[in-house]
């Protein structure tokens, strides 16, 4: 029989809000979305300087991850290949298309264009934290967790991954919403079960 | 638990070269490229080598102006390869994949920027479109993973047939070359300023090509004598967005898994078709990655001085032609390509080759440090 698979921790970042866990961790309503992705990587310490050089995008899903694995998850506990990244998204790198095309006419930047694809955060997030297992970037209109869901517990059940961070990162402009659920197939405190119901009630909390 | 076998059922490639998968097929028999010098000021003031439609080609016959380019070679891909198997988009048990890095993004330089726009750029919007066409009944999946996309398609399709949440997926990719992309890869320096010689000791950058490809894979023993799609893999190489690994051990590691999930070794595997873009990077972490993996001599092509990088097509493309050269038993050549690069030691293709060939391996990597591997067989 295959073990079950639970959603160990969540983070979102969305209205100038940080959650983790569903616990409220910081919130700063006042900024546009670059001095807020500025505010939260500060307020909670991460000292990566490769974060200055990122899109918004990479931003947005890059702190996210790091709020959803920091105090908790020990990667020591898994190989590089075991943890994967499974994401989705409406608008996949369009503000970062934006702003590159701006560039083109007076010399082309080589700096945003490799933003231009959505699965970049990925790479982020993998760099960062040493992850080397399977991933996916999957571009769908709204939050599609049944779907996510699929996926990842295919990933999961077949051994081919034993943790797996998933959900949706999305930035256009000034909007953006940004939900990452880290999965495990062991029980922890506070871990509920690992189910497209459970992903939609945590993702639309906020 | 045993998971059912996927079938290739029919393919399409819609190429500069050609309208179907044979006709692509038969020019690549030749050494045919559809590589060229282009002049196209719409998409860069230089001349520039790349594989490219005529300006103007038309791909479908009605409804010409509520169609993309981008959405016209998709939605002429999926039908020949709907007709060619005699496949029913309408079944509940089919689904839509479609991968592409780019889609609709040169409405970005002819379009006024607004929030219309955004949505009519916005990839769902594109398969939507194209689901409708066809009359789809399931959501479509899209599939925006760099140059992985299309490989990625078809290992995502196989795992949905393996876990029979449907019976046939319909893969389909494509990518069309604007303004926008050619000036980020000249931005990144690499562009060849010729054809592009995949693990030559001249290589010296890749060329962008357009294209589209489909494959339609079921679990219908009625296909039970056709060319299966045996095991597929993804890695992340973890060390940087735009440079592969050094080591080449990530596109290995996606090797050996889709080996192990297809229960073959590396002595099973009778050619490779290699991602090959002919930069100097690309291509000397493939030749370690195969390397690491004891297929250093191997027969490996790489088809991308035919076609160019078709980017989102790519790993369909490839991979379509690749099944073709499996049936026939007959590896393509590399155009480009006539002496070995010092860092690349593999078993690069120069001239049509006779085969008897049972398994090949297709490999493909990208952009955020992404790999795919995966294994089609007899």
């Amino acid at each position: 029989m295959l073990t079950e698979n639970y959603i160990t921790a969540s983070c979102s970042i969305s209205d100038g809000i940080v959650f983790k866990d569903s616990q409220q961790l910081f919130e700063n309503k006042s900024a546009e979305l670059s001095a807020f992705l500025l505010s939260v990587y500060q307020h909670f310490q991460l000292n990566y300087p490769k974060f200055y050089k990122m899109d918004n995008l990479s931003k947005l899903g890059w702190l996210a991850a790091g709020v959803l694995l920091k105090d908790g998850f020990n990667k020591d506990n898994y190989q590089p290949e075991e943890i994967g990244i499974v994401l989705a998204n409406a608008n996949s790198s369009l503000d970062d298309d934006l702003k590159y095309l701006e560039t083109v006419k007076d010399g082309p930047s080589p700096s945003l264009f490799v933003y231009t694809l959505p699965n970049i955060v990925i790479g982020e997030i993998s760099i960062r934290n040493k992850f080397k297992g399977e991933h996916a970037f999957f571009i769908q209109d709204a939050f599609d967790a049944a779907f996510i869901e699929k996926q990842v517990s295919y990933l999961l059940d077949k051994d081919i991954l034993r943790a797996c961070i998933c959900g949706w990162v999305d930035v256009l402009e000034q909007d953006y919403k940004a939900v990452l659920f880290l999965v495990e197939k062991k029980k922890s405190e506070n871990a509920v079960l690992f189910s497209a119901e459970n992903m939609d009630a945590i993702y639309k909390k906020i | 638990m045993n998971e059912p076998d996927v079938f290739v059922v029919a393919d399409n490639v819609l190429s500069p070269l050609g309208k179907t998968t044979a006709e692509n097929f038969s020019k690549l028999k030749q050494n045919i490229s559809g590589v060229k010098q282009q002049q196209d000021k719409a998409i860069s003031p230089q001349p520039f080598y790349a594989s490219l439609f005529d300006k103007g080609a038309a791909f479908i016959d009605i409804d010409q102006h509520k169609y993309t380019k981008f959405e016209q070679l998709l939605i002429a891909s999926i039908s020949d390869a709907l007709q060619n198997g005699d496949v029913n988009a309408k079944d509940k048990k089919t689904v839509l994949i479609i991968s592409s890095t780019k889609g609709n993004i040169s409405l970005l330089e002819t379009e006024k920027n607004n929030h219309d726009l955004q949505k009519r750029i916005a990839l769902s919007t594109s398969s939507k479109l194209v689901a409708e066409y066809f009359g789809f009944v399931n959501q479509p999946i899209i599939i925006s993973n760099a140059c992985i996309s299309g490989v990625l398609g078809i290992i995502t399709g196989m795992r949905l047939l393996r876990s029979e949440q449907y019976e046939t997926a319909v893969i389909a990719g494509a990518d069309v070359i604007s303004s926008f992309i050619l000036s980020g890869f000249q931005s990144f320096q690499a562009l060849s300023p010729q054809g592009c010689k995949p693990f030559d000791q001249s290589h010296d950058g890749l060329n962008l090509g357009e294209g589209a490809g489909t494959i339609i894979l079921s679990t219908n023993k009625k296909y039970a004598e056709n060319i299966k799609v045996k095991g597929g893999s993804v890695s992340n190489d973890a060390n940087h967005i735009s440079g592969p690994s050094r080591t080449g051990a990530e596109l290995a590691y996606a090797i050996k898994q889709s080996l192990q999930d297809a229960a073959l070794s590396p002595g099973d595997i009778d050619f490779i078709s290699a991602h090959g873009t002919a930069t100097v990077y690309n291509d000397e972490m493939e030749a370690k990655a195969i390397g690491l993996c004891g297929l250093q001599s191997v027969p490996l092509n790489s088809l991308k001085g035919y076609y160019g990088h078709t980017l989102g097509a790519a790993g369909l493309i490839e991979s379509i032609i690749s099944v073709q050269s499996l049936k026939a038993g007959l590896v393509l050549p590399t155009m480009g390509f006539k002496e070995i690069a010092a860092n690349c030691p593999v078993n690069v293709t120069a001239s049509l080759m006779p085969v008897k060939a049972n398994h090949f391996l297709k490999t493909a990597s990208g952009f955020g440090g992404c790999n795919a591997a995966v294994v089609f067989g007899k």
